[in-house]
Formats: C-alpha cells, sequence, structure tokens
C-alpha cells in the first residue's frame, strides 16, 4: 500500500478477490468455487503479494520485549471463557478450555478450564507443606524441597470434569464445544507418584481409603481407594514443562488419571490415611449422580469414552465453501487409550473411521481428523469413540434410558452439530 | 575397564528403591490442628455443643445473606440448603442438604471447613454445631431444642440415608 492511502491493505485485498471471484463464476459456468484463488491472482494481482506490507520493512519488538511470551494479537479470541448463570459467585466457578482453537493433543496452560471454589490460592512454595497423617506408621510433612528430591516421571494425562456436558442432559442447550465439552484439558505432568511418598509414612495395612485436602479456602476433599492411589496417581509440581499455574494448583496438586477433575485437588496440603470413606460434601452433596428413581450412583470416578469434534463447530463454522473440508476433534477414556474414532456427516446413518494423529497414550486425549469434500448441503456431524476396552461411547438417548436426565455428572453420549448450507454450525440432536 | 565398572555399578544403586529418608515426622498435636475431616463415624469431632435456638443467630447473622432467610436459596445466589424432600424422583429434584444429603456429620464438616464462603473457618465449632443443628431442625430432622454435640450429631438420621448405591465393585 502506498502511505498516502486510508485504504487498508486487507479490505482492498478483499474486495478485489470478490470480483476475481465474480468473473470466474461468469468464465467458468458453475464450475465452483475451487481454484478461484489461483485465477484471480491471474487476473488481478494480489497486493499481499505484491506490494511491500509494513511487516517487511518496519521492525518488530526484540528479544525481551515478553520475557515471559504471549499469543499473537491476533489470536485474542483464544480464551477460556465463563457462562455467568451457571454459578452463583465467581469464586465458586467455571470456565471453558477453547477446543476449538486448539490443535494437537496438550492444551497450552493458559487455556486450561478453571473450577475453584474459593477462588485462586497465592501459595509461595517455600511455605507450602504436604502432610501425611492418618493410618501411618509416621506422620510425615514435605516441604516442596522434599518433594523435588523423589524419583520424578512425565506423564500426559486428560482431566475432565465430571460435569462437562452437563447442561446438554435434557437436549441441546449451549452453543459451542467450548461450552458442551470444554471442561477437559491435556497435559504433561511432572511430579513423583504417589506410593513413593506413602512407603516413606508407611500405611497401614488397614489404610484403605486416602483423602487429599487443598489449601485454599475451600479445603476441597474427596475420598480415593488405596489401590487407586498405590497405582498411578502423582503429586505434580509442573505442568507442560513449567510450574503449575496458580488456578491449576500451584504449587502443588494430585492427580488421578481417568477419573473425575475434581479428584484432582489443588494446592494439596494433606493427604489422610482411612479405613472407610468419609462422604464429604463433594462425594455426596455433589459428584453423585441422581437417576429418575430417585437414588443415586455415588463412587462414579471414572471417566467413559468420550468424544467430540471440535471443528467445524459452532464458534468454527466453515467459512471456505464447499470442496474439502478437515473435521477434526478430540477422544478420550479414563479406561486408558482409544483405539478408534468413527464420524458420520449424516447424523449417524453411515460411518467412517476417522484417522488418529499424534501420540496414543493412555488416559490421555487422542487428535483425530477427517477429509471430506462437502457439497454444500447440510450435515450432522457426528463422532464416536472406543476405547481399547472396547466400549463404545453410547448415544444420548441410550444414556438417558438407562440414567434418566438428573444425572448432571458423567454425560459421555454422542455430539450432533448441525452444519448448515451457509456453513454455519448449531448444537442440535437427531432421532 | 575402570570407566565401564563404575557405571555399572551406579546403574544397580539407582534401581534400588532405597527409602529417601525425606520429609519431616510430626507430633500428633501438630496434625490435629489441620486434621479437621469427618466421617460418617464422627470420631474427630471437636468438642462443643448446640442447638436450634443459638443456632438461628447464627444463620442470620453468617449465612441469610447468600442462602436466603429461610435457607431456601438466595435470590438465586446460593444453594438452598433446607426442603425438597419427596422431589428426587421427579422431574424438578430439588437436592438440599435435607432431601439428599446421607450423613450429618457431612453438613458439619463442609460448614467448619468451607462456610460461610467469604469466610471460611472463622466459624466456632460452637457455632458450627449450633448453626447444623438449625439447619437440620428447619429441615424437620430434628428438634428445636435437641442439643448438638460429638456423640449426638453421629445419631442423627438423614432421610436421604439409604438413597445411595455404589459403583465401585469394593463397596
Ligand atoms: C457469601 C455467600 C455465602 C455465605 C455467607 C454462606 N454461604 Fe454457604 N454456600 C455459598 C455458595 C456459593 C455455595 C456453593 C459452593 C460451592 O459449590 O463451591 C454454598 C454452599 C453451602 C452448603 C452446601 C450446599 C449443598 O447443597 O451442597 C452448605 C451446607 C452451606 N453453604 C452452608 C452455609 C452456612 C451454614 C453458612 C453460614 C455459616 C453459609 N453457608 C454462608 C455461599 C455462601
Amino acid at each position: 500500500m502506498a502511505d498516502s492511502s486510508d485504504i487498508s491493505p486487507v479490505s482492498s485485498a478483499r474486495r478485489i478477490a470478490l470480483k476475481a471471484g465474480l468473473k470466474l463464476g461468469a468464465l467458468a459456468g458453475g464450475a465452483g468455487l475451487v481454484g478461484a484463488g489461483q485465477v484471480s491472482a491471474a487476473a488481478t494481482p494480489d497486493p499481499l503479494i505484491t506490494e511491500v506490507q509494513d511487516w517487511n520493512r518496519y521492525l518488530g519488538d526484540g528479544v525481551d520485549a515478553n520475557p515471559y511470551g504471549k499469543p499473537s494479537v491476533h489470536e485474542s479470541d483464544a480464551v477460556r471463557r465463563t457462562v455467568s448463570w451457571l454459578t452463583a459467585d465467581n469464586k465458586s466457578s467455571i470456565n471453558f478450555t477453547p477446543l476449538h482453537k486448539l490443535d494437537g493433543i496438550i492444551t497450552p496452560n493458559g487455556l486450561c478450564f478453571e473450577r475453584h471454589h474459593g477462588g485462586v490460592a497465592d501459595i509461595a512454595p517455600g511455605d507450602h507443606r504436604l502432610m501425611i497423617n492418618g493410618l501411618v506408621e509416621t506422620p510425615l510433612v514435605f516441604t516442596m524441597e522434599d518433594l523435588e528430591r523423589f524419583p520424578r516421571e512425565s506423564h500426559v494425562y486428560f482431566l475432565e470434569c465430571a460435569a462437562n456436558s452437563g447442561m446438554e442432559w435434557r437436549g441441546a442447550q449451549l452453543n459451542g464445544c467450548q461450552f458442551t465439552h470444554g471442561m477437559v484439558h491435556n497435559v504433561m505432568y511432572t511430579g513423583v507418584k504417589l506410593k513413593h511418598l506413602l512407603a516413606e509414612a508407611g500405611v497401614s495395612p488397614r489404610g484403605k481409603w486416602l483423602l487429599p485436602e487443598g489449601a485454599d479456602p475451600s479445603h476441597m476433599t474427596r475420598s480415593i481407594p488405596i489401590d487407586k492411589a498405590m497405582d498411578d496417581c502423582m503429586v505434580v509440581f509442573r505442568m507442560n514443562g513449567e510450574a503449575l499455574r496458580p488456578e491449576q494448583g500451584y504449587p502443588l496438586r494430585l492427580v488421578v488419571p481417568g477419573w473425575e477433575g475434581n479428584m484432582w485437588v489443588k494446592w494439596l496440603r494433606r493427604l489422610e490415611i482411612g479405613d472407610q470413606p468419609w462422604h464429604h460434601r463433594e462425594e455426596t452433596s455433589k459428584y453423585t449422580d441422581l437417576l429418575a428413581d430417585g437414588t443415586a450412583r455415588r463412587f462414579t470416578w471414572t471417566m467413559d469414552v468420550k468424544s467430540i469434534i471440535t471443528n467445524p463447530s459452532p464458534q468454527s463454522p466453515i467459512r471456505h465453501g464447499r470442496g474439502r473440508t478437515v473435521l477434526t476433534g478430540l477422544a478420550w477414556s479414563g479406561h486408558g487409550t482409544v483405539k478408534r474414532v468413527d464420524v458420520s456427516i449424516d447424523g449417524g446413518r453411515n460411518w467412517s473411521t476417522a484417522r488418529l494423529d499424534g501420540p496414543t497414550l493412555a488416559k490421555s486425549l487422542h487428535r483425530f481428523y477427517y477429509e471430506f469434500d462437502w457439497d454444500g448441503s447440510e450435515l450432522f456431524l457426528q463422532s464416536r469413540a472406543i476405547d481399547e476396552q472396547r466400549q463404545v461411547q453410547p448415544t444420548k438417548d441410550a444414556l438417558r434410558a438407562e440414567r434418566g436426565v438428573n444425572s448432571i455428572y458423567h454425560n459421555n453420549g454422542i455430539q450432533t452439530w448441525h452444519i448448515r448450507p451457509d456453513g454455519s454450525a448449531e448444537n442440535v440432536e437427531v432421532s | 575397564m575402570l570407566m565401564i565398572a563404575i557405571s555399572l555399578y551406579v546403574t544397580s544403586v539407582q534401581a534400588a528403591e532405597v527409602s529417601p529418608g525425606l520429609g519431616q515426622s510430626i507430633d500428633s498435636e501438630e496434625v490435629s490442628s489441620v486434621d479437621i475431616s469427618i466421617d460418617p463415624r464422627g470420631e474427630n469431632l471437636p468438642a462443643g455443643s448446640g442447638t436450634a435456638v443459638s443456632g438461628a443467630t447464627v444463620y442470620a447473622d453468617k449465612c441469610a445473606a447468600c442462602h436466603g432467610t429461610d435457607a431456601n436459596g438466595g435470590d438465586g445466589l446460593a444453594d438452598s440448603l433446607v426442603g425438597g424432600i419427596g422431589t428426587l424422583a421427579t422431574e424438578k429434584p430439588v437436592k438440599t442438604v435435607i432431601s439428599y444429603w446421607p450423613y450429618a456429620t457431612t453438613l458439619f464438616d463442609y460448614t467448619r471447613r468451607a462456610m460461610p464462603l467469604d469466610a471460611p473457618m472463622t466459624l466456632t465449632d460452637e457455632e458450627v454445631y449450633a448453626v447444623s443443628a438449625y439447619l437440620l431442625f428447619l429441615g424437620g430432622v430434628i428438634e428445636e431444642t435437641h442439643e448438638l454435640n460429638a456423640q449426638s450429631l453421629r445419631e442423627v438420621q438423614m432421610p436421604n440415608r439409604d438413597g445411595f448405591q455404589s459403583v465401585w465393585p469394593d463397596m
């Protein structure tokens, strides 16, 4: 662009492309938009190619402009979002991971959804203590420095809130995978296997249960069977290589692979060993699944096999018109790895197997892709995951037949996105 | 030769799972200052007592602003704490302490550790007993003059005590 012009490069380019598109339509007579880009470049030069742009000649920031790097200013809508009416108070509230803005399997630390019950505790690591007490030979207290001297391990695990998709039990409700499925994230944690710490304290043979407790004002507690604690649970201080984020429990959180996120107690300050569950508020009033007959299922900890198409989706419509379209999404299972993901574009009548890409890790998100040529007609997109135990993700109707509509938690039903001819998408259900 | 011998030796020492001897042992007084968890047997309940009569004042001062004067939930602010009996199997279940919670010990434990939301751990044990008694009285579970203490609290029979089925195979 010439300096004297007040028209921005982007809008002038857009106008040119439109003109070229019209010409092409007249010439090619309905051959569609495929290839329009090349033809327009030949007909009218694209100033983004032929003209010197600002970023070609004005030097940008030097090193250290951002000692802790941030995303591009053009990605400002890749943020966590909340739905204010879902909870009473923002100190005990939630927000959601923007799944439609992400690719691969790892969730960036700043985009991992948040759920707190008493705000984000601010704890200096030097002031933090982890106590082990109850049915142990020697009650012990560890400093953060102590914990880092145990053998460290790193593992990638998904964390899903049991209430993820909980608004959808009675029908399609929230418009976007961020809101229907965004209470999940996938992180590589570094820390210490819980069994090493418990061995130091010496668990009594009568010790059958573990009660982790948070240091935040809610003093979160959950009861966890000792077998799970000794199997793959960890106390961790790093996520994706760096220190835990404050909102994810800095300086120390519990990791309970494959099990509901509420059990992954943040700001972990105490581990009590007992011989029976404590039946605390978060495992009676909450995180129990009410059935239609008025009784409730409890200790429903494992997150069952689930998947979601992240693109296209209501917040990520098809913008390129007909032609080659990349469908992608995430699949996971608290029972292990995901073996297969099927995709349907006609509301579940016909299924094709999607391509799983990237690492296939147990109790981790898996990424799938399905490329197809869209003819511009309406679509009903669905995905269905199958895990290593051959558990198949159920339809929402099958779930309701078994559990009614008052469960709130553990909704792993198949999601449908309705794609309209204009490429926009909506949360619907098909029957 | 020497180098190889040393590296083999180092490897075998690392592989052994020897206790690193980390962590400070603590005495029972330090433990009990933070061990606030109470299970349905109530063995860890503190000394003290209270009735609905004194609990009404605690409730009005410290809870009503959020949970409503009748504990039926504020202006959509925080959970209803009483009512809802008989609704669990209906279209609109109302899950409250009274209609849903299986154990009264949970009410004591949670109120002490997490309420009032904006000032947790500020109630005295007497106040927690009293406000628990008040809520159980409002919900029709105990009489107004029924004293709650470490012994009587664990004996309270909640209406939905048997409303839960455990999915975990061991239970
Ligand atoms: C500042 C507002 C506020 C005040 C004051 C307050 N609460 Fe709460 N209370 C809440 C909120 C919000 C929740 C839900 C918290 C959550 O889910 O993390 C809650 C939850 C509860 C619950 C659990 C309800 C359920 O069904 O799970 C109980 C019991 C309770 N409060 C009792 C009390 C008592 C007793 C007091 C007074 C001593 C009190 N609250 C004062 C806001 C408040």
